[in-house]
């Protein structure tokens, strides 16, 4: 059955029943077949109804939806003969940040992304998506290795931030990020970055410079996440509620829509019903052709006209006047 | 990112600037000196050589010769492009700072010389909305590095920041890639780029241009980091010791070149420069 955010709750209720009648029936009495297919009909309906009107902190709550796939379930679903690779060759292996190489419908690119853990363990092994910086510095380490190798870059995005630890500043998290920004910004291979659930500000943007950037439906991308805002912003003494953060949410202007009219990303990539987590295969498909006809159009440039492209890209983002 | 201003509020008070009156204790030794001894040593505590927060033109002359700094680009204003509101709108926000700091934006920036040489000079001041990078600082930044290149004059800046500029989202955010690809390519030719970090200068500043210098210098004990370190304490959930994300802690862990103290700055970055760049050199190219 599934986890239900507190928004989907009228629909957990309906699908449990759903559930129960199918564990009652065989298939063989028609009645029961034909009110569960009603009460299908009816849980779709009020589905399509909830996820027609998702406020910006309902989609926060969805990006970090337990279940929705994370980097490794999609290179899982899309890659061919992956190899993943590890460690940066300063200090450690990053489990927080994955990477390696395989192919994409034939085409063989260097696929990195931020990876949450699933299950109490394995999110304390994965540090629950917050890189370090040898996370950062083995994403660049690949990314460099795409570019002498002429292959593309996919990169994953799925982070709440880059760690806020002691040993991340000891060990440079500041630089670690600021390397890979000035390092993506001329990599002579096409970059392509996809938002798969939580953009969370510099621990995101140093892996999402890229060619293309575009954000799954339901994903966020923020420069400080709707908690934090909100405990800048009504400092109550420390009881901040859902309200507070969904207020935050809305002032922060985090969601695909609004980041595609800003033209901050480039395109929005549509989720299955209920969420990329309902339907994790038909998410992978529509994704990898998202991937196949981005890079159909990046591999007519010559790698001058790219990089100076992205350049571009990335040097007019800004909202100033002159007076 | 913005998380170090849910810090600032209590450093702000704390060590801002000095106060009023003609006596003045000293935020890190607690001693109570003359404030005009204070002022005479570069607003520096004779006592235990603590640098008190300055602004942008106060640093300016300690930095470039005297009269040769010609601002530019100072008409340049953000558009609140998300409409951000909170206590106050963003715009009025901006109106206020403006009053309080004098400055049109938290970073000033044009052409200097130091001891004669030319130089592109960028400056943040963290009275202006806790020196906090919006679009306008981004842009500033980033046409201060495009200077630079097309001068063939070394690029200077010195940053004080509390991060990225919450009220304006993700353009905030992407004026972090936009200034690191700037300064990518100037780092392409033989241009040098010393990036000074002054207290406190945390957050997407830290983690883009200010890191970036060829070379990095930073006044004594300031605070320089990516996460602010009240975030950091909730995080690992134990304090933090006392020389953490200073000055000397960065160099120690060998992520700055030097800690120097105000009155030496100047000379400092006139020998680099004469070193990388020589003048004879420079001159005729
Ligand atoms: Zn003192």
């Amino acid at each position: 059955m599934g986890y239900y955010l507190d928004f989907e709750k009228p629909l957990e209720e309906l699908e449990y029943k759903i559930e129960e009648l199918k564990k009652l029936s065989d298939g063989s009495e028609i009645d029961i077949a034909s009110e569960i297919r009603s009460l299908e009909k009816k849980a779709k309906n009020l589905r399509s109804e909830i996820f027609s009107k998702l406020s910006p902190w309902h989609k926060t709550l969805l990006a970090r939806h337990p279940e929705r796939p994370y980097t490794l379930d999609y290179i899982n679903m899309i890659v061919e003969d992956f190899v993943e690779l590890h460690g940066d060759r300063r200090f450690a292996d990053d489990p927080a940040v994955v990477g390696g190489i395989g192919k994409i419908d034939g085409i063989a690119m260097v696929i990195i992304g931020h990876q949450k853990g699933r299950g109490t363990r394995e999110r304390i092994i994965r540090n629950f998506g917050q890189p370090n910086p040898e996370g950062y510095r083995k994403a660049l380490r690949l990314m460099k290795l795409a570019e002498r190798f002429r292959k593309p870059v996919v990169a994953f995005i799925d982070t709440p931030g880059a760690y806020p630890g002691m040993g991340a500043e000891e060990r440079g998290q500041s630089e670690a990020i600021a390397a890979n920004l000035m390092e993506m910004s001329k990599l002579k291979t096409p970059i392509i970055s996809i938002v798969i659930g939580e953009g969370g500000s510099g621990g995101a943007l140093a892996m999402s410079v890229a060619d293309r950037l575009y954000m799954l439906q339901h994903s966020v991308y923020s420069v400080i996440s709707p908690e934090g805002c909100a405990a800048i912003l009504w400092r109550k003494n420390g009881d901040l509620g859902t309200e507070d953060f969904a207020k935050a949410a809305d002032a922060l202007k985090l969601t695909a829509e609004d980041l595609k009219a800003f033209k901050i990303i480039d395109d929005i990539i549509l989720e299955p019903l209920g969420g990329a987590h309902r339907e994790p295969e038909v998410m992978a498909k529509t994704i990898k052709e998202y991937i196949l006809k981005a890079l159909e159009l990046l591999k007519t440039k010559n790698l001058a006209r790219l990089v100076e492209d992205r350049y571009k890209k990335i040097r007019k983002i800004g909202s100033i006047v002159t007076v | 990112m913005a998380w170090f201003k849910k810090k600032k509020e209590v450093k702000a008070e704390k060590k801002v600037k000095i106060p009023e009156g003609l006596w003045v204790k000293c935020d890190s030794c607690r001693e109570i000196i003359y404030k005009r001894e204070i002022e005479k040593n570069l607003n520096v505590c004779p006592k235990c050589n603590y640098h008190f927060r300055i602004s942008a033109h106060e640093r300016i002359r300690f930095i470039a010769d005297e009269d040769s700094f010609v601002e530019m680009d100072i008409e340049l204003e953000t558009t609140n492009p998300l409409n951000f509101q909170d206590s106050m709108p963003y715009i009025t926000r901006i109106e206020e700072n403006k009053k309080k700091s004098g400055l049109n934006e938290a970073v000033i920036y044009g052409d200097a010389l130091i001891k004669q040489r030319p130089v592109v000079l960028a400056i943040m001041d963290f009275s202006f909305m806790g020196g906090s990078m919006g679009s306008v600082v981004g842009e500033k930044i980033a046409r201060a590095a495009e200077r630079a290149l097309e001068k063939k004059a070394p690029l200077i800046t010195v940053s004080s920041s509390g991060g990225a500029r919450m009220q304006e989202g993700m353009f905030s955010l992407m004026q972090m890639a936009k200034v690191s690809a700037a300064i990518a390519r100037l780092k392409e030719t033989d241009v040098l780029y010393i990036s000074i970090l002054a207290d406190p200068t945390f957050g997407g500043v830290t983690a883009s241009f200010a890191m970036l210098g060829d070379i990095i210098i930073a006044e004594p004990k300031s605070l320089i980091g990516f996460a602010g370190p009240r975030v950091i304490e909730q995080t690992i959930k134990q304090q933090l010791p006392e020389n953490f994300q200073r000055a000397e802690f960065l160099l120690e862990h060998g992520m700055i070149d030097m800690v120097i103290e105000r009155k030496e700055l100047k000379n400092t970055i006139y020998k680099l420069i004469e070193h990388f760049m020589p003048a004879n050199i420079a001159n005729s190219s």
